[in-house]
């Protein structure tokens, strides 16, 4: 399978042709369109190694994240970043190419952030192995990391290993009504105490805080928090995580609307750009439903320390993530020259000019 | 020899009593904590604010002058080597906290600024910077973002990378970089994550914004003593399978115990073969939880001495020992090397049995000390510089111990970074494609290997030199490098 895709690749280097690699296709909305024949990764599956007591786990491209999950659930250990899956059949790859983390994020850490090795398939058709399977591991630069949220513009990814966590023995979700001003402060106060937090999330009036850990700990910040326990916590969460309620909803293709995912400071105050918001991640992602110019809505995620990316909806012009400095542009397109010299791999897909 | 010229450009950037040259001023600067490297810099500047830092860059990009950056110099790695005719950018004078968030939980910080000073000026918040390296009063932040430093409490709370959000630095060609915001994320590729640990090889960071957490309410340590390190190895595994990820998790083989208790009294066992040190933080409950746990499958794994820390002042007693090792074992020999490998923590046993074979092979000592948690193992090799030949033993072992990391699925650096030291051993751990690509991700920020030349990622004709004088069993040459 591997010498298939990297005859593949070979050849499309040498004619110059485009490629779109696509794993479970579970995130084709997200990203700048891009043009080229679909390199299927779904063959490539498979784990090749798991071992608890390391807490590390390494699989081929192509697998499942629900297998994945399924055998970590086994010996009680999880991804703790909580991958969304969208509701579509989404792939490890998939995952880290995207680099997208679900709501334990701000407390457990981010995609990046678990990320020990991979290895890849550059531009030219060279098999790359970066980084390993050890969680301490600072020899050469760090290309594995730079691999997460590329969007599989500087290679295919071919198989990652990861840093797995134990499993919580006790969750137990909290909801109180309060508005957005007070949400916001509460996040950021109560994520520098002490509490055993592990999720937040507000819509429309509801703070909805999930904490995870040992069932006295759970419980004693529980007492000392309040609120209401919510019933049916991890399909409340599982949805948010995968955008299966009515808010994120994919909109119409000749909506004016998007949904924006606005990543801006914590504390950053309500933005006041608009009733339908969703807040995650202890204040830093806002959840925008918006019809406002982009050149508004990127203005106003500055101004909060931060940036904004069109999740779902039509593409400005300048594409949908949040341009670059020119300084910075300037590197992303020497790092892609580099990786992929021809420019073969999901040609603009993270920004339209490669 | 940089030229009278380009001094004197170099002076009119900066107050001359930023700019060194006088032999007795370059002294101090010829190494960093890994003394055996040394070299005398041509001349040393230290900037006291950024716009001189971009200043500097600038300037010896239009002159094609090497530039090597130094922290504060408590690098293992001989990263801040002063290279001949480069100058050393010392950044130890910007050492200002800029801002502190309490509630964002953030620190804005000049790359000077030390470790423990960040803790320390947010204490009163109830927060701490998590990266603990063990130099942690004197090296600085700027150091750490360059080597990705860990420290004891790594698998609970990450390296710097996990630690940082935001940088500012400037490339050789003096083009502002910010890097990261004040978000959890930035648009487009991860540079935050490729900068940490570049060691100096692609920018020279300015500042740093760091991410700050809530002090644990408690801590509390458990110690326990095995007659066999494959016992202890084992138990290191059992604790995680138990579902508990220790803040600190260390073990100390029967050379570095003795060594340890001789010199602070921490009152080890001193019958055992091995030592573990169980640290477990959070929230009360929980870590009353947790020790209850690890209480119990260290006795399932066979521990000879099980004791918990029942105060503060027994937990620090406990630690003290294991934060003495280095200067413990450096009393048992006049000289010892330091080896920063990782290993997957299964590979345990075999490699320290390999390690002990070669010990005798060598005829050197090995005591080892070892971050168990996340498989980091720091043996620390025992020698006498004065004997003639000695060092170069010590290398050449130290050499082999890498490698045997690497044959086992491991590293040659954990922490430390590659520095000039391990440049060698990069050959082992990567094929030419992969370090042809290091070199292009060096050409997309400094297409002119101006920042710290020869360090990090070895040339490709180097390796393919040092494979050939491997087998000849010759020493490693580096012109212009004196060693002793």
């Amino acid at each position: 399978m591997l010498d298939t895709l990297i005859a593949r690749i070979r050849a499309a280097h040498a004619e110059g042709s485009p490629l779109i690699i696509q794993g479970g296709g579970s995130k084709t909305f997200y990203g700048n369109a891009d043009e080229g024949e679909v390199l299927g990764t779904r063959a490539l599956a498979g784990i090749v190694d798991y071992e608890p007591k390391e807490l590390v786990l390494t699989a081929r491209a192509g697998t499942s994240l629900a297998e994945i999950e399924a055998l970590l659930a086994e010996q009680n250990q999880m991804l703790a970043f909580e991958p969304p899956h969208f509701g579509g059949p989404a792939t490890l790859g998939g995952c880290i190419a995207a680099g997208l983390s679900g709501p334990r994020r701000s407390y457990a850490g981010a995609a990046r952030d678990f990320v020990l090795g991979v290895r890849m398939i550059d531009g030219s058709g060279q098999p790359l192995r970066f980084g390993g399977q050890v969680i301490k591991n600072v020899a050469g630069y760090d290309v594995s990391r730079l691999m997460v949220g590329a969007l599989g513009t500087l290679g295919l990814i071919t198989e990652v290993s990861l840093k797995v966590l134990p499993k919580p023995t006790t969750e137990t979700t909290l909801q109180f009504e309060l508005d957005e001003a007070s949400t916001i402060l509460k996040m950021n106060q109560w994520a520098g105490q002490p509490l055993p937090l592990s999720a937040t999330s507000w819509h429309a009036g509801l703070l909805a805080v999930r904490l995870s850990g040992a069932a006295s700990a759970v419980h004693a910040a529980q007492a000392r928090l309040g609120g209401e326990a919510l019933k049916d916590a991890d399909a409340f969460w599982q949805r948010l995580r995968d955008q299966a309620t009515p808010f994120f909803d994919k909109r119409p293709p000749t909506s004016n609307q998007g949904l924006w995912r606005l990543a801006v400071k914590p504390t950053a105050p309500p933005l006041n750009l608009g009733d339908a918001q969703w807040i995650e991640w202890g204040g830093a992602v806002r959840w925008l439903a918006s019809g406002l110019p982009p050149a508004a809505l990127r203005e106003a995620a500055k101004a909060a320390g931060g940036h904004a990316t069109l999740f779902r909806g039509n593409a400005p012009r300048d594409g949908v993530f949040t341009p670059l400095a020119p300084a910075l542009a300037a590197l992303h397109r020497n790092l892609k020259q580099r990786f992929d010299p021809r420019g073969i791999f999901n040609r603009g897909r993270l920004y339209p000019d490669f | 020899m940089l030229s009278p010229a380009f001094l004197s450009q170099l002076r009119r950037l900066l107050p001359p009593h930023c700019v060194l040259h006088e032999r007795e001023d370059l002294l101090p600067f010829e190494s960093d904590g890994l003394a055996a490297y040394r070299n005398t810099p041509d001349v040393v500047v230290l900037p006291e604010n950024e716009a001189q830092v971009a200043a500097i860059l600038k300037l010896c990009h239009a002159e094609k002058i090497a530039v090597v950056a130094r922290g504060a110099g408590t690098g293992l790695s001989a990263g801040a080597l002063p290279v001949d005719g480069a100058v050393l950018l010392v950044l130890a004078k910007l050492n200002r906290i800029k801002a502190i968030d309490p509630l964002a939980r953030t620190a804005v910080v000049e790359p000077g600024v030390r470790n423990l000073a960040i803790s320390e000026a947010v204490a009163e918040h109830g927060l701490y910077y998590a990266p603990d390296p063990s130099s942690q009063i004197a090296c600085s932040i700027g150091g750490n973002v360059a080597e990705n430093s860990g420290g004891v409490h790594c698998l609970k709370y990450g390296l710097t990378v996990h630690n940082i959000q935001k940088l500012r630095a400037w490339t050789i060609d003096s083009q502002l970089l910010e890097i990261g915001n004040e978000s959890l994320d930035a648009a487009g590729y991860d540079l935050l994550a490729l900068l940490t640990g570049s060691e100096g090889m692609l920018a020279v960071i300015t500042e740093v914004t760091v991410k700050l957490l809530p002090r644990p309410e408690r801590a509390q340590v458990v110690l326990a003593a095995f007659d066999d390190v494959a016992k202890a190895g084992a138990a290191v595994g059992n604790i995680i399978a138990a579902g508990v990820i220790p803040a600190g998790l260390e073990m100390m083989d029967r050379l570095a115990i003795q060594a340890a208790e001789a010199f602070v009294h921490a009152g080890y066992p001193l019958d055992c073969e091995a030592l573990l040190l169980c640290e477990v933080d959070g929230v009360n409950e929980e870590v009353s939880a947790d020790i209850y746990t690890v209480r119990a499958v260290l006795e399932a794994s066979g521990a000879t001495e099980i004791r918990t820390a029942e105060s503060e002042e027994q937990r620090l007693k406990f630690w003290a020992g294991r934060k003495a090792a280095f200067p413990a074992v450096g009393r048992l020999a006049p000289d010892y090397y330091c080896m920063d490998g990782t290993i997957p923590r299964g590979a345990l046993p075999h490699v320290l049995q390999r390690i002990s074979e070669m010990s005798a092979e060598y005829g050197l000592a090995v005591a080892n000390v070892f971050h168990a948690g996340d498989g980091n193992l720091h043996p620390l090799i025992l020698f006498d510089a004065n004997t003639p030949g000695e060092l170069h033993q010590a290398e050449v072992f130290g050499g082999k111990i890498l490698e045997l990391c690497v044959e086992v699925g491991g590293t040659i650096t954990g922490e430390h970074g590659v520095g000039l030291e391990k440049i060698k051993q990069m050959c082992t751990q990567f094929a030419s494609p992969e370090l042809t690509r290091f070199h292009d991700v060096k050409a997309a920020f400094d297409p002119g290997k101006l920042l710290n030349p020869g360090k990090a990622v070895p040339e490709l004709h180097s390796c393919a030199e040092w494979g050939a004088m491997h087998i000849h069993g010759g020493r490693l040459p580096h012109p212009g490098l004196p060693r002793f």
